[in-house]
């Protein structure tokens, strides 16, 4: 039986305001225990909300960002269910008139091609706090910093057909909050937070099969072995005769295996109704151009920008554009050296070798954009070869200084006067007149051998292209 | 000093015949020596009052001083106050010390009122007898075998027995304006919206509105004209500047044109409270208004749509009383699932839990669209019928409620025969609009209330045209025999 795979994201994102969604409390991440918890979000008696605004702008934001409808009037609803992390005994969130509504997200799929993934909604509504079961004897702390503050909840349709292409559009959701600053998408510290609806059906089959929900995976690699688990689970189980139970259920990295939260088949009721204490938020069409004034040229564009202002391939122009801190690096190599191309290589090869190897990220580069954008400057005016530029390059690392230093005080420039070179030649073919004949008569791959001999003695720095040509011109005499 | 309006005391403080601290001590004594039969307090706050006293004297020396300063006034326990315990009537909130003031206490307390203590009142302000507290029943001063109406009960016999100058309520269904008519006193509901909510713990979010409970009309105007007005701590306050509510309280009632809703003189409604009704009309037309009947063809949906959107509310509203983080939490639970479930019923007390069972099944999946929703739709209907007959009318006036005040336990036994009890009033919440209740005749001893209702935001017309009244009648002036 071939068996195709349905999935769907609801990816929690914690958008980065001063405040909290409804209270003047602060979000900072890390303080001590309800240290940042205010009146309105221990639900005091007789307090009530106010809506930060600085959370519908980062949220139109989005939904411009993705070509969303916007929400003109939105509306807050509340969801009751007790849970000790929810003091007010309901969550407030939006139902029914979301302030984001449908819109789209291209991903890139492994073969180059291109997907579009349509988003469904993305609803503004309040984090609980946090429920701490160890260090308090058998009983439960509960810290309510979190307690209020902002989500953007980014619920996708059922499009995603892999795990690869759910790990695809997580990264571009990623890419875009970052390009937009609304938040700073640490799923290890739980700002972006991901539930996947996993079901499995036979290929072509219409009906969608029952599903899975796998609650909160905090990181891009464990997305895709949740799915990748629960699809090989739900397949086992219906190739036996079973069936699906809908449900809840966690990923457990450790033993990489979901497990059963709770049954959906005895759902909560969460009897939603319009929150009293807010009026309806609306939106007139001169706010949202306020806020599309202040959109970032978001990946899709600066991609086709590379491509077309530095005649990059798709693939290396994606790859720099996929975050905004990687393409403005780029970009100030290029700025620095004038070469597009070589500056693209550099970026996305040795650097990025580099900092994958050293597991940093772009902004902790150990090599600054405007460094590296010297040392391809040397490699444009020959004064290192690409090779030699490699051993700068390292040389750069342990050392604060300049490329021209560098290159100065190991003495890797490049040889490229012309009376050297030929004193070289000469003496490599006086030292080697065996391989002189072999290649006169005929075995022309020993000159690859002169090349080797004459880099040795020059200790790689004489031109390549001068020394091509002497030799050849030389042996052929 | 007793059974003055605070028009007059503040008259009197201000020509220096007492101070503030000997007023002050003077209504500590009353409710020392009263607030035994009446229960109208739950908490005073003597200390308290006796520091603001002597701060407004000094102000007043200073100066500095307002027509509320040194006033002893009585806040309904369902407001919070910094410090000192704000219950709701409540076991579940009987330990509970409010961490800050509400706006109203806020502005009050800027105003330079003096607290006295906190008034008793139905639990949660779900009741319209009184009889839902924790603490006991309220009786009414002017027969103590009798209630004082609710939820406001405390603040309305409070202000009745004279144990304070002025008092604080609230009203979700007519728990301001009911508890006024049975204690023969002054009680407004401003719109829903002109006085914050910050600080008033919720029962019914979008019906719920605080209000003056006083001797006079006047003195109502002096009180909302330090509490309404915009507050950004509540977002469904309006921003709407509050006019000066004292200006308009002479205007002539010349021309004024009154509406008599046809269906709240159908049957149900006492002949004692009718007749009263009729004379109150006569007054208004010699001072010059005219009578016309008005029609509300939607009021006989109020109480039902209200025992839907008020419980459905309060079933979120109450939520948060937990057990968790403050208020009553049961001894020993053994989990989670047993600390709510005995927390929550021991801490409740049972018309509390009918309503929010209520409103927990109006809310519920599958009942939502014939419940709620259909609610939602008759108060439209209702906001309809107002503002059609608004069309017509500058303000409409019938009875408060059906008879005087009735017997302690007397209705307890039947909810719906209780919840009828606010059949004029529950309306007047579900179209957000202003109402009040003022004293306009007696029935074997006991008051009988009208009700004024204006359109939205014409508080100040409800004022001028009770003013009007009260200076022409003498109704408000009377007092029960403490």
């Amino acid at each position: 039986m071939v068996w195709e795979t349905v999935i769907g994201l609801e990816v929690h994102v914690q958008l980065d305001t001063k405040s909290k969604l409804f209270s003047g409390s602060s979000t900072t991440f890390g303080a001590e225990p309800n240290t940042q918890a205010g009146i309105y979000d221990l639900a005091m008696p007789g307090t009530l909300p106010v809506f930060n605004e600085a959370v519908l702008r980062m949220a139109v934001k989005f939904g411009l960002a993705i070509d969303a409808e916007i929400g003109r009037r939105s509306v807050f609803d509340r969801k009751n269910y007790f849970y000790p992390d929810l003091p007010k005994g309901y969550q407030v969130t939006q139902l029914q008139f979301p302030t984001v509504g449908k819109g789209s997200l291209q991903i890139t799929l492994e073969d180059g091609s291109d997907k579009v993934i349509g988003i469904t909604r993305a609803h503004i509504e309040e984090d609980a706090g946090k429920s701490l079961h160890e260090d308090f004897l058998g009983l439960t702390g509960i810290d309510l910093n979190r307690a209020g503050t902002a989500l953007l909840e980014i619920v996708s349709e059922p499009e995603l057909r892999n795990a690869k292409e759910a790990v695809a559009y997580l990264k571009k959701l990623h890419a875009i909050i970052l390009y937009l600053g609304i938040s700073d998408g640490n799923m290890a510290q739980g700002s972006m937070r991901c539930d996947a609806n996993v079901s499995v059906r036979k290929l072509g089959a219409k009906e969608f099969g029952t599903r899975a929900e796998i609650k909160n995976i905090n990181s891009f690699r464990f997305v895709e072995k949740a799915i990748n688990h629960e699809v090989q689970r739900q397949i086992n189980i219906l190739e036996d005769g079973g069936r699906i139970i809908q449900e809840t259920r966690l990923y457990d990295a450790d033993k990489d295996e979901t497990r059963s939260m709770r049954s959906k088949e005895v759902a909560n009721d969460y009897r939603y109704f319009p929150e009293p204490d807010l009026l309806p938020v609306v939106i007139d069409e001169a706010y949202i151009e306020s806020v599309r004034a202040e959109l970032p040229e978001l990946p899709n564009a600066k991609r086709a920008r590379f491509v077309s202002q530095y005649g990059l391939s798709d693939y290396d122009a994606g790859v720099l554009a996929s975050s905004r801190e990687m393409a403005n690096f780029y970009e100030e190599v290029v700025k620095i050296c004038d070469d597009a191309k070589l500056s693209a290589n550099w970026v996305t090869v040795d650097l990025q070798g580099l900092l994958n190897k050293s597991d940093l990220e772009i902004n902790q580069s150990p090599v600054s954009a405007t460094r590296l954008g010297a040392l391809i400057g040397r490699i444009k005016d020959q004064t290192v070869s690409s090779k030699i530029a490699k051993t700068v390059f390292e040389a750069m690392l342990g050392n604060e200084q300049s490329v021209d230093e560098i290159i100065e005080s190991q003495g890797l420039k490049q040889v490229t006067d012309s009376g050297a070179i030929e004193k070289l030649v000469d003496e490599v073919i006086a030292a080697n007149p065996e391989q002189v004949t072999q290649y006169r008569a005929g075995k022309e791959k020993v000159f690859a051998f002169f090349i080797g001999q004459a880099m040795k003695v020059s200790k790689g720095k004489a031109n390549p292209d001068q020394l091509n040509a002497l030799l050849l011109q030389k042996l052929k005499g | 000093m007793s059974r003055r309006t605070v028009a007059e005391l503040s008259r009197s403080l201000a020509r220096g015949e007492f101070s503030s601290t000997e007023l002050t001590r003077d209504y500590l004594s009353r409710i020392k020596q009263f607030n035994g039969v009446y229960n109208a307090y739950i908490t005073v706050t003597e200390e308290l009052a006796l520091a603001q006293a002597g701060a407004a004297d000094q102000r007043r020396a200073r100066g500095e001083y307002g027509p509320l300063t040194g006033i002893p006034i009585a806040h309904k326990d369902i407001f919070c106050m910094q410090d000192v315990r704000t219950t709701c009537a409540s076991k579940m909130l009987s330990n509970f010390i409010a961490p800050y003031n509400a706006t109203v206490v806020e502005r009050l307390n800027a105003a330079g009122t003096v607290t006295l203590g906190k008034t008793n009142m139905d639990e949660f302000a779900m009741g319209s007898s009184n009889e839902t507290s924790f603490f006991g029943a309220v009786r009414n001063p002017w027969d103590p075998e009798r209630v004082p109406g609710g939820s406001s009960g405390g603040s309305a016999a409070a202000v009745a027995a004279d144990l304070c100058a002025m008092a604080t309520g609230t009203d979700t269904g007519g728990s301001i304006r009911q508890p006024a008519a049975f204690c023969g006193i002054t009680g407004f509901k401003p719109s829903y919206g002109r006085i914050s909510r910050w600080g008033m713990i919720a029962f019914a979010s979008s019906l719920d509105q605080a209000g003056p409970i006083s001797k006079s009309a006047e003195d109502a105007a002096l009180m909302m004209n330090a509490i309404a007005g915009p507050d950004i701590k509540d977002s469904t306050c309006v921003d709407l500047a509050a006019p000066d509510y004292m200006a308009t309280l002479n205007d002539s009632l010349q021309g004024l044109r009154i509406g008599v809703p046809r269906q709240h003189l159908a049957e149900g409604l006492g002949a004692e409270v009718e007749s009263a009704l009729q004379a109150a009309l006569k007054v208004f037309e010699n001072l010059g208004a005219t009578i016309q009947e008005v029609d509300l063809p939607n009021s006989h949906l109020s109480v039902p749509a209200y025992y839907v959107i008020a419980p459905a509310e309060a079933s979120a509203n109450l939520s948060r009383f937990d057990g968790v983080r403050y208020g009553y939490r049961c001894a020993d639970p053994v989990n989670l699932e047993d600390m709510y479930k005995r927390s929550r019923n021991e801490g409740f007390g049972s018309e509390v839990k009918r309503r929010i069972m209520i409103g927990t099944y109006a809310l519920s999946a599958g009942f939502y669209d014939a419940y709620y929703i259909k609610a939602q739709q008759i108060r439209r209907l209702i906001k309809q019928d107002f503002d059609n007959a608004f069309k017509e009318v500058d303000v409409i006036i019938g009875p408060t409620t059906p008879h005087t005040a009735f017997k302690l336990g007397e209705k307890n036994s039947d909810p719906v025969t209780m919840y009828l009890e606010d059949i004029y009033t529950i309306a007047v919440n579900l179209a957000g609009l202003p109402g009040m209740s003022i004293p306009a005749g007696s029935h074997q001893g006991l008051p009988i209330g009208i009700q004024l209702v204006g359109k939205d935001f014409d508080e100040a017309r409800l004022l001028n045209v009770a003013h009007q009244y009260q200076q022409n009648t003498d109704w408000h002036l009377q007092g029960p025999e403490v």
